[in-house]
Order: C-alpha cells, then sequence, then structure tokens
C-alpha cells in the first residue's frame, strides 16, 4: 500500500461548455495538512467536490485507502471517511448539539429516541478533542466557531480519515483560530488527512505541511510547504500571462460622473468611497467575501445603507430602493442570475421588458404597448446576439451565457448613467465573456460610467482601466490596470486586519 | 394569433383540463338526459359564478406566490354588513359602497401584513380570516339578518345580482350576474395580461428578488392583489345575500379553499410565477358542473365530497407529472423548442428523448 491515503489522478471535469477541470492531480497523507491553493475559479472547490462526491468526475481514478473507487456519492464519500466542512455549515440550527451529530443515524432503542445514550456518546465524542461544548446545547444558540467545532466533531464521529475544511477561518476571529488550529493540529496527531482550503496565505505557515497550487483549472505545482517562499506560492498562483482575449479600447478620461462617499452598510461594506468617470471602466477586485457584492447592492438600494452618500452627476442622490437607482440612472446586473437576476418561470419578453415597464407602458392604468416592448426585445435580441428560437421561451431554457446576455440586455435597454456589472462572466464560456467586455467597452465609449466587480483577476486587468481592490468590506488599494501586477492586486486583496498578529510576533 | 393562443405559458393545462371539462359534462348528460337543458345550463352557470368570482381573486394572490385564506370570511362579511345595512334602512347602493370600503380594508391590511411585515401568508390571512368571520359574526348581533327587502326597495339590486337577466332564449336567461362575471372576468385578465401591474405580479410570484432588483415595488404589487382578492370576494358576498335575499353569518365558508381549487385545476401554481385566468375559469366550471352533475345524478351529499376531492387531487396531480418530465405527453412538442443557444435542462433534454 502507498503512503498516501487520497491519490487523485489525471482528473478531468467539464462542465457543460467549460472546463472546470483539467488533468489534475492530487495526494494526501496520513497525519498531514495539505493546503490547496489557487485563486478564485482554480478549480480548488471542483476537485474536493469530486473527492467528496458532490460531483461525477468526466474522467480520471481516485484512489483512497489504496482502493481504486468508482463513481463517488455524498454517502459513499461517508462511508470511505472522507467529510467535508463547508464554508457554511450544514446544521440544524433548531436541534441540538448531539440531535445533529446523530442526524439520520439516531439511536433508539425499542424505536424510541434514546437522548440519553446520544448525548453520553456526543460528550464522548466531544470530550475526546478536548472540545468545551455541551451535547445538550442548541447548536443556534453557539457561535460559530463553535458550530464548526461540532461539525468537525460530527465528521470525526463518522470515523473520518479525510477532512476537507474550506475556508474555515473566514468567519472566525483570531482567538478562535488559535483554539480550531490546536484542535487541527490534534486531529493531525491522530492520524487524520487535512485538506485545508484558504485565501489567507498568512495562516498556513502555523499549520500546513504541504501545499498544491491549482490555477485556471490545472494543476501547477506541490511540495512542502517549507520549500516555498510566500512569494513563489503567489506567482504559482497567478503566475500567467494575460493573453490578448481582453478587448481594451482607450477613452479620453471625461468628467466625473458617479461618487460614492463613505458608504457604510453592515459589516461588509465599511467606509467605502470611490470615484468613476466617463470613459473608464472601473473594476473592484478582491477574493469572495471582500464585501464587492455588498458594496454593490448597497449603492443600488437593495441593502440598507447606514451612512454615506451617492453622487450622481454632481447631484447628492436619495436612494432607498432599486426603483430609485433605476429612476436616477443607476443600473445593476447582479451576480447570481439565477437567485437575483431572471423571472426563470417567465418568457425572455418579460424578462427584458420588467425593468423598462415604465418607459413602455401608457400612463393610462399602465397598459403595456405591445409594439414598443416587442421593438425593445428585438433590439436587444439584435444588439446582444442573443441566442434564441423565439422571444417567449423561458428565460430557464437558454445557456449560461444567454441567460446572462439577458440580464445585462434588460438594463441596457434604457438609458443609463451608470451600469454596475456584478460578476458578469461567471460561468460562461470565452465567447460570450468577451462579448459582455465588447459591451462594456461600448458603454465606455458613450461615456456611460461602467462599474465592473470580478473575481478573476486577469479579466478584471484586462478590461477595467482603474480598479479598486476590497478586503473585508474595506478598500485597500487603488491601482490603474496599466501599471499593476496580479501579485500587487492580490496582496492588497489579502490586507485583511490581521487577525493573529499576536502569533506572529 | 391563433397560434399564439395556443403557445402561451400554460397553456397546455389549460386545454388538458378543458378536455375534461367536456368529457364531464357529457358524462353528465348521459346520466341524466336534461342536465344540458337550457334551464340547468342556465342554473349551472350561475352556480359556477361565485366559484369563478372568489377563483379570479385567489388566482391573483397565487400568481404572487402566496395565498388568501380570508376569501371566504369576506365573503361572509360582505354578505352580512350590506344585508344589516339594508335591514336597518339604508340605501341598496349605499350598502353596497360601504361593504366595498370594509372588504378593500381587509384587502388591504392582508398585503400590509404579508409583505410589509413580512409574515407567513398563511398565518397572516388565517388571522384575517377568523377576524372577519367574526365580524361577519357581530354585524347583526349574532344573528343572521331577515329579508333585506322589508325597510328599502331591494329590488334592483336583487335583479341584479340574483334574479334578473338581460333576455332569454327559450328557458336559458342570461342573467345580469353572469355578464357582471364576464365584465369582471375581462377586467381582471386585462390588468393580468396587458398592464404594467399584471407584469410585477408575474415577476414577483416568480423570482422575488430579481423582481426587487428590477426596480418593482413588491410591496405595494403583493396589497394590490390582495385587495383583487378582497374585491372579488365581496361581489361574491353581494351574490349570495341577493340570492337568498338575508345575510347569513357562515356564508362563503370553506370559500377560499374553492377558490384555491378552482385556480390550481386551471394550472395556476400555488408556487408562484405561473397561470391563467382562462384555467380559473375551467378550474371553476369543473367545479360547479362536479357539484350540479353528481346532484342532478342523485349522488348523496358525502359521495359528492369524496368524488369532487378525488378529482381534485388527481387534476394537479396530473399536471405535476406532466411538468416533472417523467412523463411523455403531447405538450412537449410545443413546449421544448430546440434551444438553440447552448445546452438545455437535463428534465428537457429527458423529455425531448422521450418523444417520437
Amino acid at each position: 500500500m502507498s503512503e498516501y491515503i487520497v491519490e487523485m489522478e489525471h482528473i478531468v471535469k467539464e462542465f457543460p461548455g467549460v472546463k472546470a477541470l483539467d488533468d489534475v492531480s492530487f495526494n494526501l497523507k496520513a497525519g498531514e495538512v495539505m493546503a490547496l491553493l489557487g485563486e478564485n475559479g482554480a478549480g480548488k472547490s471542483t476537485l474536493v467536490k469530486i473527492l467528496s462526491g458532490v460531483y461525477t468526475r468526466t474522467s480520471g481514478t481516485v484512489t483512497v485507502f489504496g482502493q481504486p473507487v468508482g463513481d463517488v456519492t455524498p454517502k459513499k464519500a461517508q462511508e470511505m471517511g472522507v467529510s467535508i466542512i463547508h464554508q457554511e455549515l450544514n446544521m440544524c440550527q433548531h436541534l441540538t448539539v448531539a440531535e445533529n451529530i446523530f442526524l439520520g443515524r439516531e439511536v433508539t432503542k425499542s424505536g424510541v429516541l434514546s437522548e440519553r445514550e446520544m448525548n453520553r456518546r456526543a460528550a464522548e465524542i466531544l470530550g475526546k478533542l478536548n472540545i468545551d461544548i455541551k451535547p445538550t446545547e442548541v447548536v443556534g444558540n453557539l457561535a460559530v466557531s463553535k458550530q464548526q467545532m461540532v461539525e468537525i466533531a460530527k465528521a470525526l464521529s463518522f470515523n473520518a480519515k479525510v477532512l476537507i475544511m474550506d475556508e474555515p477561518t473566514s468567519a472566525l476571529t483570531s482567538k478562535e483560530i488559535d483554539d480550531l488550529f490546536k484542535l487541527i493540529r490534534q486531529i493531525k496527531a491522530d492520524g487524520c488527512g487535512i485538506v485545508y482550503i484558504s485565501h489567507r496565505l498568512e495562516e498556513l505557515q502555523h499549520i500546513v505541511d504541504r501545499v498544491t497550487i491549482m490555477r485556471d483549472g490545472k494543476y501547477i505545482t506541490s511540495g512542502n510547504f517549507a520549500d516555498f517562499t510566500m512569494d513563489q506560492i503567489i506567482a504559482n498562483m497567478v503566475g500567467r500571462e494575460i493573453k490578448e482575449k481582453f478587448p481594451h479600447v482607450e477613452c479620453e478620461k471625461g468628467r466625473e460622473i458617479l461618487s460614492i462617499e463613505h458608504l457604510n452598510a453592515g459589516r461588509m461594506v465599511r467606509d467605502v468611497s470611490f470615484k468613476v468617470y466617463e470613459g473608464e471602466i472601473v473594476g473592484i477586485a478582491g477574493l469572495m467575501g471582500a464585501g464587492r457584492t455588498e458594496t454593490t447592492r448597497a449603492i443600488f438600494g437593495v441593502d440598507k445603507k447606514e451612512s454615506g452618500e451617492v453622487v450622481l452627476d454632481g447631484k447628492k442622490t436619495h436612494i432607498r430602493r432599486p426603483a430609485d437607482a433605476i429612476k436616477a440612472g443607476i443600473v445593476l446586473a447582479p451576480e447570481d442570475r439565477k437567485k437575483d437576476g431572471l423571472c426563470t418561470k417567465l418568457s425572455i419578453r418579460e424578462n427584458i421588458a420588467l425593468p423598462n415597464l415604465d418607459i413602455l407602458c401608457r400612463k393610462w392604468f399602465g397598459v403595456v404597448r405591445r409594439k414598443q416592448e416587442r421593438d425593445m426585445v428585438d433590439k436587444a435580441v439584435k444588439d446582444l446576439t442573443i441566442k434564441l428560437p423565439n422571444a417567449e421561451v423561458d428565460a430557464n431554457s437558454l445557456s449560461g451565457g444567454n441567460q446572462q446576455k439577458v440580464v445585462v440586455g434588460k438594463w441596457l435597454a434604457r438609458n443609463s448613467r451608470v451600469v454596475i456589472f456584478d460578476e458578469p462572466t461567471r460561468g460562461i464560456d470565452v465567447a460570450a465573456k468577451v462579448e459582455i467586455y465588447h459591451l462594456m467597452n461600448q458603454l465606455k465609449e458613450q461615456g456611460i460610467g461602467v462599474v465592473f466587480v470580478s473575481s478573476e483577476m486577469p479579466e478584471v486587468m484586462g478590461v477595467a482601466d482603474r480598479i479598486i481592490v476590497m478586503c473585508d468590506g474595506k478598500i485597500t488599494g487603488e491601482v490603474y490596470a496599466k501599471e499593476t501586477s496580479q501579485e500587487e492586486i492580490l496582496e492588497y486583496a489579502t490586507r485583511f486586519d490581521s487577525k493573529i498578529e499576536s502569533k506572529i510576533s | 394569433m391563433l397560434k399564439r393562443f395556443f403557445t402561451r405559458r400554460g397553456m397546455g393545462q389549460v386545454i388538458t383540463v378543458t378536455v375534461g371539462l367536456v368529457i364531464l359534462c357529457v358524462v353528465f348528460s348521459f346520466m341524466n338526459g336534461n342536465f344540458l337543458s337550457p334551464m340547468n345550463t342556465s342554473n349551472l352557470l350561475r352556480q359556477i359564478v361565485p366559484f369563478l368570482i372568489v377563483g379570479i381573486g385567489q388566482s391573483y394572490v397565487l400568481i404572487t406566490g402566496n395565498i388568501d385564506l380570508s376569501i371566504g370570511s369576506v365573503l361572509g362579511m360582505s354578505c352580512m354588513i350590506s344585508a344589516t345595512l339594508m335591514t336597518k334602512g339604508i340605501n341598496p347602493w349605499v350598502a353596497v359602497l360601504i361593504t366595498f370600503v370594509c372588504c378593500i380594508a381587509v384587502g388591504f391590511i392582508n398585503g400590509e401584513l404579508v409583505a410589509r411585515c413580512k409574515l407567513p401568508p398563511f398565518i397572516a390571512t388565517l388571522g384575517t380570516m377568523t377576524v372577519a368571520r367574526g365580524i361577519a359574526q357581530i354585524a347583526n348581533g349574532n344573528y343572521n339578518t331577515g329579508d333585506i327587502g322589508t325597510k328599502v326597495n331591494a329590488d334592483l339590486f336583487r335583479d341584479i345580482f340574483y334574479r334578473g337577466s338581460l333576455f332569454s332564449i327559450g328557458k336559458f336567461s342570461f342573467y345580469h350576474i353572469i355578464w357582471i362575471t364576464i365584465l369582471l372576468w375581462v377586467v381582471f385578465n386585462f390588468i393580468l395580461n396587458k398592464t404594467k401591474l399584471g407584469r410585477h405580479i408575474y415577476a414577483v410570484g416568480s423570482n422575488v428578488e430579481a423582481a426587487k432588483l428590477s426596480g418593482v415595488n413588491v410591496i405595494s404589487t403583493t396589497t394590490k392583489a390582495y385587495i383583487v382578492a378582497a374585491i372579488c370576494a365581496c361581489i361574491a358576498g353581494l351574490y349570495t345575500c341577493a340570492t337568498t335575499g338575508n345575510g347569513t353569518m357562515d356564508a362563503g365558508n370553506t370559500y377560499e379553499l374553492y377558490a384555491v381549487a378552482a385556480s390550481v385545476i386551471g394550472g395556476v401554481s400555488t408556487l408562484g410565477g405561473q397561470g391563467l385566468l382562462l384555467g380559473t375559469v375551467i378550474g371553476a366550471a369543473i367545479w360547479g358542473v362536479l357539484q350540479n352533475g353528481l346532484q342532478f345524478a342523485g349522488a348523496p351529499v358525502a359521495l359528492r365530497n369524496i368524488i369532487i376531492g378525488i378529482i381534485v387531487v388527481l387534476a394537479v396531480l396530473m399536471d405535476v407529472v406532466v411538468r416533472s418530465g417523467k412523463f411523455s405527453f403531447k405538450r412537449n412538442k410545443k413546449a421544448a423548442p430546440p434551444p438553440t443557444g447552448g445546452p438545455a435542462s437535463g428534465g428537457q433534454a429527458s423529455k425531448q428523448s422521450h418523444t417520437p
């Protein structure tokens, strides 16, 4: 038997139109912490989802404890001893710790739940891990860090030997991270292998033994953590040249269109200020959970603003709800098209017309003018080259790229001053991406302010003129696309309020 | 034009249930030759009317993705308030006006509770349902009212809402109430299909977040849908009052559920975003035909209830099975046009493979 408890070789995973993983290999030894590193969209999550049975691989081999395994289902993964702790925890908030740990395999005595037995066994498991939580506590009352520990305990109660942790520290305080690391070291000493995914590179030195680096769905390198410098790791994560797939148009920078001043909205938008000028595309870069989407939502009036001003063309604009923003001329093409962008049960025509009904309707009783509506839809379909059988089909039936074009198209049908694109190219193929870039360039040429939120660094560097970098709800840097490097942006993007200062000193 | 009519979204279920309705009519007229006689037909239409009116209101609310359980009680409230006022000597038309104001107030409260206060619609309207029934009982001091015509001349009121007919062909009478219902349906169908409000109602039911991000005022849209439901319940209440000639406290009991049945049989989705008022007409007609036909055939009340219950569940079950795509059915041919732009969803692909 080889020394590896998990070996994944030549893994390929294709989604319709996208190759998410391309010949990726990965291995894990017992009793080590393996960091899986890469930018957003590098394929880390896809890889671990294949290991934990959420996705089925297109090709490649997976060997667990020396046994080759075929198609993995979540249940089978659990039986093999592979457990995953997601960033968003999967717990029943209203049940107790013990009830959660034994969910789905409750201990019964002649058909009746045996609370006492479950509580006793849960206490045993928690005790072994030195976790100080009462089994009878209701999970929803626990702090997030404690819930996470319960989830780890639950995983180990299944005799998990491979524990995958996806961004486990993103919601924790420095003290809690210390506790978590202590727990990880203990599990490691018990012979478990741990796959550790994190964007917080500064944490790695405290816990990680080896690293595997991925980029663009491909395996790049792996080795002992001690053999890499931090610079080498970053270089490997981003190290690709930007190919000429990002069309860029030069424009004269005109007058100021939009100015956001000291915007505050919740924990994820803290004192955000920036300006947008005519003839430029402002990119907003950052890692997942940096507060970019929250910022756009606050500007657009979806979420409540605590303080701050939106100044449009020199005038203070009060935006309390999206309708106010649309009226003022600020529109938002949201990130998650299925959740926020489209009414999937309605037709393309109805979707494109929806935000523009104020233009399309007669004053009298708000009757929709069919002809104008059809003209608007036809124009949007033509301008954006949306491929569809006819405008009456459900939005659901289109491919991702065409759906995205509908989301964008419904906003371009009206004259706006500022268009905010939140991750407009997520999950769509390269050709469709380029069309979206062209569209943004057209808007820029027309003197419309374009704000472009993106997690893909080459994209934001290729398309935007100026890039604002966010981290943890704050703007941590502002750079010109032409003068910057991915390393610089990544450095700004990981400039967290240091949570583990005490340990470094 | 005709093609557009038949390929509209949700038309599949409407066509299916229309076929069902025709079959039911044929079966009942075989069982009793007089079922489709002119007299019974005009009575039958009048029997369908209240189901259809409340069905229209419920459809509006269901399409926004909510439910209104207070419809039956508002019907009772409308019946009792208008009757009480008339027996106290108030002019019928003033009474009707006051009744409308009261009912609309309930609809407004429903909408505010659901949309602004974010109460689950089931709970919020369960509350107003109970309150409205209480008001119906209080209206005349916990008694049904006497004849509404004793102090005022209620003949015109009763003519319009029940007895009167514009003209008759033999024994087939076109009662005023049938015209009123048709007018009501035309107006509300127009609003739902041709106006901004109608679009907003569908959008809210299909995806609240996307609607909100498109600048739709979700609160006012939802409230308007509940007000439509209350207006419909109010008119159905006036009809009930005119029919019996007095106010009855438990008028409209369980009508909210008949309204759900009429809507759902006709293809309105309880999850929101889908449905046509044309379907609601057919749904209400099936409901009325079953009641009338089984009565005509001499089936006892208990048996009627059992049969109707089973048929409602079957009608909806059939729709669910067809929609899930596990079952190949004629609808697929037009429901799944060849998607040119990229991959179709798995469900559709499997559906297509079943189609010969």
